[in-house]
């Protein structure tokens, strides 16, 4: 059984007609959307200890600027009221009090130091991942997560599930919309679960607000960060560092489940991740390869080499009509597996299966006014692979 | 009305200079746009740009020498001068130091975070100097105490031989500014020459990991302050020959003076942080 | 000292007219205007990038931009604004008034002071053009963090070029100011006898001088990184991204504080005029700006908590940038303290004052809050930050830059603003603002990203409440617009000093003052 691929493609190109006479309406008449707004004015209910302690010294400081601003703001406002001029006020003509400066200069350093101290003690804590029940490695990339089981051998990417004709306001949007994901991270509840981080382009954050968790993946660093769940349930982020077009596109969804639930699971991956060996490891015929090539093309190549194959030079050059598409089998496998390094090109082989390339590579040397009429096979891949 | 024995705070008249100033780098910058932009007419529009800016210093200095032949500018303007020109070389200094920084963090904070990174780059020892763990190319640094320990001679004698020129002026020895300006044009010239030597037999490029990045960064941008000073120098010497400067008005030949020992002091920081340690 | 001034051209006060004296002037009141116009128009001009920012984000959904163009207009209303509205607005501030408030004849450099105008065109028409390059502009966000940055198209090249153009002129305005403030003051203005507006713009020049330099750094390592093969920001070459963000953030901290110190020069020069009696505690302010400003060196990682620094970075810099409170605060009570007891009066220039002292006063406890490195964790690169920064950038620079130009149009022009269409435009800018972006605070706690096209269900409402606000806001500007037409061309004669209880030397002339003023210096008691 093949795991479902995401089924987002970003749209460079403007929106056709009628879907931009679609939207003015939307826009200009509004819609139901407004039911689903929560109109939500704190922190999420948190769901870890850390998400917890953020959440109470986030109301701590709110309660101690409300007492100030209380404290600012009347007798401002009196001031305002009974020294006008129009009521006949005349102005007096102090202008310096020392004592007053120094007790409006130590009082603030006094609450401060109230606030700073529970705030130390949470920071401290935040990078405290020492002694953790398993490692989750985490690689962000343009634009989707990757995933890896660090203990057990497990990986696969996640991305968004949203369909585009959501994004386009063309069917109705569903409650989790951006916020959905083909894989979601699985994990057990009440472990401590430490993140390694890294990102394989540029900078990404994972984050998600009901854990209090957020950190920046670094191309070519390692991160890490740590979390512990104890209520079952779904939870749901974002990426929190502008990292291009897709940054909007790339939400995070974590499945906190019991113990019993989690091993399971992996078991089922592992069985998933077995029959995707064995389908990598056949032969298939063109119409097969051009079938499965199109949907891995929607959801990893459409987003810069575009639905049509027109690209958007001269940063996502075209396939329709490539000549490197046009040349030899192989350097245009080789492009797609290695990528080229000093563009956004990515190498895919260490994201996708010798199946997946092979079939995204076939489907694009014979799609739109492509003929070249030959076809890539998935153990092709595997020997490129082997020379890694 | 006023007396025209009143002194006075000269303010000059408008002044076209300014706008050709802003044309030249636009064309400057146009040009070196296309330039990456791979355009054949890059170069030559930068070329533009380059001889339209250096019309734009020669009017505007020169009207500015002229100001000052003319006897226009007095105690206030000459303080006016003064506070400028610190201010501007204090600008450079946080120019330098912003890749002093860069070199500080590189080396103490991103090189061992990228040894520490195992998972990623699996083997790579850190340590200094370093191409990075991505890059295959083993190299050879810039040594120390060879032709960058004789430039550190040449830049801090010329230094000496600057302030001697300086006493020459303050004395009324016109022969002693003449030619103690011409030693240290001389000495920084053989300093540059010496500099594009070590260069050119670099066994590594600006383009070799971190390390040719920073040493080429800085003791690129240092050089061309040397050749700036250098021309300043140059300019100086010229007003010196053309009688110029008095022992108790000289505010230029200060000036360029101070720049030249910034210079100087920047070089001797690139020595012990760049070059040796 | 001096008796007089001359130019080259004799008795006679002849300069040239129509467009080349604009070109050429080396007048320290028409590089004033220049600077104040150009700013206005990039205020427009981002502000116009802010109204389809906010239409697309009226409802979930791609309505009417693309992904890339909404990164491309973020990032260019952000580097418009802070480049060539609120900054260049300053300049021309201390352009017209530095040289009146203190006495002098003009600036210290007249035709340096010309050339560090023109230079703003130079830079915006490159930053423009690249609207118009393939690729698109700049959309990696106004703070251009690389890797991102190294992937972009030729338009990131023309930013870079267009920022060191921009640096170039604020570095030489800057020395101006010093040596302007420095050595120009007329006889008897003792250092703590200038204007507090002098004062801000002083510690303001000294911050420029030292960090715009350092932004020149790390953009030309950003060139150098893109096309000349460098690794200062890859790690395979044994860079650091994160590199970029120290150094970046370096000149970052500074600058936003380069942005709002001249607005408490402008607030404490209305808010004593107004309440007609001194500012209090003028030694304890001088003070305090000047902490602001050295403690603003040593705060910029707290742009960078969720970066990865280590504990004792993370800490080191709570503490600093909590600090920073303190001298804030200070001004604020001082504020007050003029307030009180004086003798209040409410026209258009006051009304903007008190809206400052109040929303900044809220902008900086979302700051404080936003410096507590746990609670940053939730809220970094949400919407609480672009609450925040608009809270003390609009309420806190842009209005106080408004509250200047009505308070100081009828000295400049000679002539009264419309005292009706001044407060509606005061009124509806002050609701609309806080329609606009209080919403915003809720936002970003409710967790939605910054940065983003589309966002998620949840947050519609407030959305939509945002937009509505800033359409509103938007179309209100147009009325300061047309206050400030209406002001040059004509009104009530303002006098010499139009607001009773104006003390500074400039309001000592004729409104509007003599193209060359203080040739004779005034003596200073």
């Amino acid at each position: 059984m093949m795991p479902k691929e995401g089924t987002w493609e970003p749209d460079l190109q403007p929106p056709r007609v009628a879907q931009r006479a679609a939207a003015l309406a939307y826009l200009l008449f509004g819609h139901a959307g407004t039911s689903h707004a929560d109109y939500a004015i704190n922190l999420p209910p948190p769901a870890t200890g850390i998400a917890r302690q953020i959440y109470d010294l986030h109301t701590l400081i709110l309660w101690i600027c409300a007492a100030i601003l209380i404290v600012v703001f009347v007798p401002m406002v009196i001031a305002l009221v009974r020294h006008r001029r129009s009521a006949g006020h005349v102005a007096h003509r102090f202008h310096d009090n020392l004592r007053l400066e120094i007790l409006w200069t130590a009082v603030p350093v006094l609450i401060l130091v109230g606030m700073a101290y529970p705030a130390t003690k949470t920071v401290i804590e935040m990078k405290d991942w020492s002694a953790s029940d398993m490692t989750i490695k985490i690689v962000g990339r343009q634009w989707k997560w990757e995933y890896e089981y660090v203990d057990d051998d497990l990986r696969f990417i996640s991305t968004l599930s949203t369909p585009r004709s959501e994004i386009d306001n063309v069917s109705a949007k569903n409650p989790n919309y951006l916020l959905e994901v083909d894989r979601p991270l699985v994990i057990p509840t009440g472990a401590k679960i430490k993140l390694i981080l890294t990102a394989s382009d540029v900078i990404h954050a994972w984050w998600i607000p009901a854990f209090g968790v957020k950190q920046d993946a670094v191309p070519g660093f390692i991160r890490e960060t740590w979390f512990r769940v104890d209520e079952p349930g779904t939870y749901r982020g974002q990426c929190a560092e502008l990292c291009g077009v897709g940054h909007g596109f790339m939400p995070i969804v974590v499945e906190a489940v019991s113990p019993e639930r989690f091993e399971s699971w992996k078991t089922e991956q592992r069985s998933q991740m077995a029959a995707l060996k064995e389908a990598s490891a056949r032969e298939y015929t063109m119409a097969e390869l051009v079938g499965h090539g199109e949907k891995v093309y929607a959801a990893n190549c459409a987003v810069c080499h575009q639905a049509n194959g027109a690209g958007v030079p001269p940063a996502f050059p075209p396939l329709d009509g490539s000549k490197l598409v046009a040349g030899p089998a192989g350097d245009h496998l080789n492009r797609v597996f290695n990528g080229r390094s000093g563009t956004a090109m990515q190498a895919f082989g260490p994201q996708l299966s010798d199946f997946d390339i092979a079939a995204v590579v076939t489907f694009e040397r014979n799609s739109w006014s492509n003929r070249i009429g030959d076809v890539v096979q998935p153990a092709q891949v595997a020997a490129l692979r082997k020379q890694h | 009305m006023m007396s025209t024995n009143d002194p006075v705070y000269y303010l000059p008249p408008p002044s076209r200079w300014p706008i050709v100033g802003s044309v030249a780098l636009l064309t400057l910058a146009t040009g070196f746009i296309l330039y990456l932009a791979k355009s054949a007419a890059g170069p030559w529009i930068m070329l533009a740009g380059c001889l339209i800016l250096a019309r734009m210093l020669f009017g505007w200095f020169g009207n500015v020498v002229q100001e000052s032949n003319a006897g226009r500018f007095d105690g206030q303007v000459d303080r006016s001068f003064r506070w400028g020109m610190v201010w501007f070389i204090f600008s450079e200094v946080m120019f330098f130091a912003g890749f002093f920084g860069a070199l500080f963090y590189i080396r103490n904070i991103a090189v061992p975070g990228l040894a520490d990174a195992d998972l990623i780059w699996p083997g790579y020892p850190g340590g200094w100097p370093t191409a990075g763990p991505g890059l295959k190319e083993s190299f050879s640094p810039m040594p120390a105490w060879g032709i960058p320990a004789l430039n550190t001679v040449i830049l801090l004698s010329s230094g000496a031989t600057v302030t001697w020129a300086h006493w020459g002026l303050l004395a009324g020895r016109r022969w002693q500014i003449k030619l103690g300006l011409a030693l240290t044009i001389l000495l920084g010239a053989i300093f540059l020459v010496l500099q594009a030597y070590e260069y050119i037999h670099a066994e590594f490029t600006i383009r070799t990991g971190v390390y040719g990045a920073t040493f080429f960064m800085l003791t690129g941008f240092h050089g061309v302050h040397v050749t700036l000073g250098a021309l300043m120098l140059v300019v100086i010497l010229g007003r010196v020959f053309a009688g110029h400067f008095t022992p108790r008005q000289h505010f230029a030949f200060e000036a360029v003076s101070w720049y030249w020992h910034f210079v100087d002091v920047v070089w001797l920081m690139l020595f012990v942080f760049v070059y040796w340690l | 000292m001096h008796a007089a001034t001359l130019d080259d051209t004799g008795q006679h006060e002849e300069h040239p007219y129509g467009l080349m004296r604009w070109v050429t002037t080396t007048n320290h009141k028409d590089i004033g205007t220049l600077y104040l116009w150009f700013s206005f128009l990039m205020f427009l001009a981002a502000g116009s990038m802010a109204m389809l920012i906010r239409m697309e984000l009226f409802q979930p959904g791609l309505q009417l931009v693309q992904p890339a163009l909404f990164n491309q207009l973020t990032t260019m209303h952000g580097l418009l604004m802070i480049f060539g509205a609120i900054m260049p607005a300053f300049v021309g501030f201390a352009n017209w008034q530095v040289p009146l408030m203190i006495g002098a004849p003009d600036m210290a450099f007249p035709r340096l002071n010309n050339w560090s105008f023109w230079l703003l065109p130079a830079a915006a028409t490159l930053l423009i053009a690249s609207l118009f390059v393939p690729g698109g502009a700049v959309a990696g966000g106004w703070t251009l963090y690389p890797p991102l940055f190294i992937q972009g198209g030729i338009a990131y090249d023309m930013a870079i070029l267009a920022m060191h153009i921009l640096g170039l002129s604020s570095i030489m305005g800057a020395i101006n100011i010093i040596t302007t403030i420095l050595n120009m003051r007329a006889p008897g203005m003792t250092m703590m006898k200038m204007p507090m507006f002098v004062w801000t713009w002083l510690i303001t020049a000294y911050l420029l001088v030292a960090v715009m330099p350092v932004l020149a750094c790390a953009i030309t390592m950003l060139l150098t990184d893109r096309h000349f093969g460098t690794h200062f920001f890859d790690a395979a070459g044994g860079g650091d991204p994160v590199l970029f963000q120290h150094v970046f953030w370096f000149f970052g901290h500074p600058e936003v504080y380069i942005m709002i110190l001249p607005a408490f020069g402008i607030v404490s020069t209305i808010i004593p005029t107004f309440s007609r009696k001194p500012l209090f505690g003028y030694v304890s302010m001088v003070i305090a700006v000047a902490s602001i400003a050295i403690l603003s060196f040593i705060v910029w990682a707290h742009h960078m908590f969720s970066t990865g620094m280590p504990v004792g970075g993370q800490l080191f810099f709570m503490y600093s940038t909590m600090l920073i409170a303190v001298p804030t605060g200070v001004k604020v009570f001082n504020w007050l303290a003029t307030l009180w007891r004086g003798s209040i009066s409410f026209e258009t220039p006051m009304l903007f004052s008190l809206a400052v002292v109040c929303l900044f006063t809220l902008g900086g406890f979302s700051g404080l809050v936003l410096g507590l490195v746990p609670v940053d964790i939730q809220l970094q690169d949400t919407y609480y930050v672009v609450a925040h920064f608009h809270y003390v950038l609009f309420s806190g620079a842009a209005m106080s830059i408004m509250a200047g130009v009505y308070y100081w149009l009828p000295k400049w022009t000679g002539h009264m603003y419309d005292e009706t269409v001044a407060k509606w435009h005061f009124w509806l800018t002050t609701i609309a603002f806080n329609v606009t972006f209080f919403p915003m605070h809720f936002l970003g706690l409710a967790g939605m990203p910054r940065r983003i096209p589309d966002y998620a269900m949840q947050f519609e409402g407030f959305n939509r409440i945002a937009s509505t606000g800033a359409f509103v806001l938007g179309l209100s500007q147009l009325l300061f617009l047309y206050c400030v037409v209406k002001c040059i061309r004509g009104g009530a004669a303002a006098g010499d000093r139009p607001w009773d209880g104006a003390d500074s030397l400039e309001w000592t002339l004729s409104s509007p003052p003599p193209y060359h003023s203080f040739g004779v210096p005034p003596l200073v008691r």
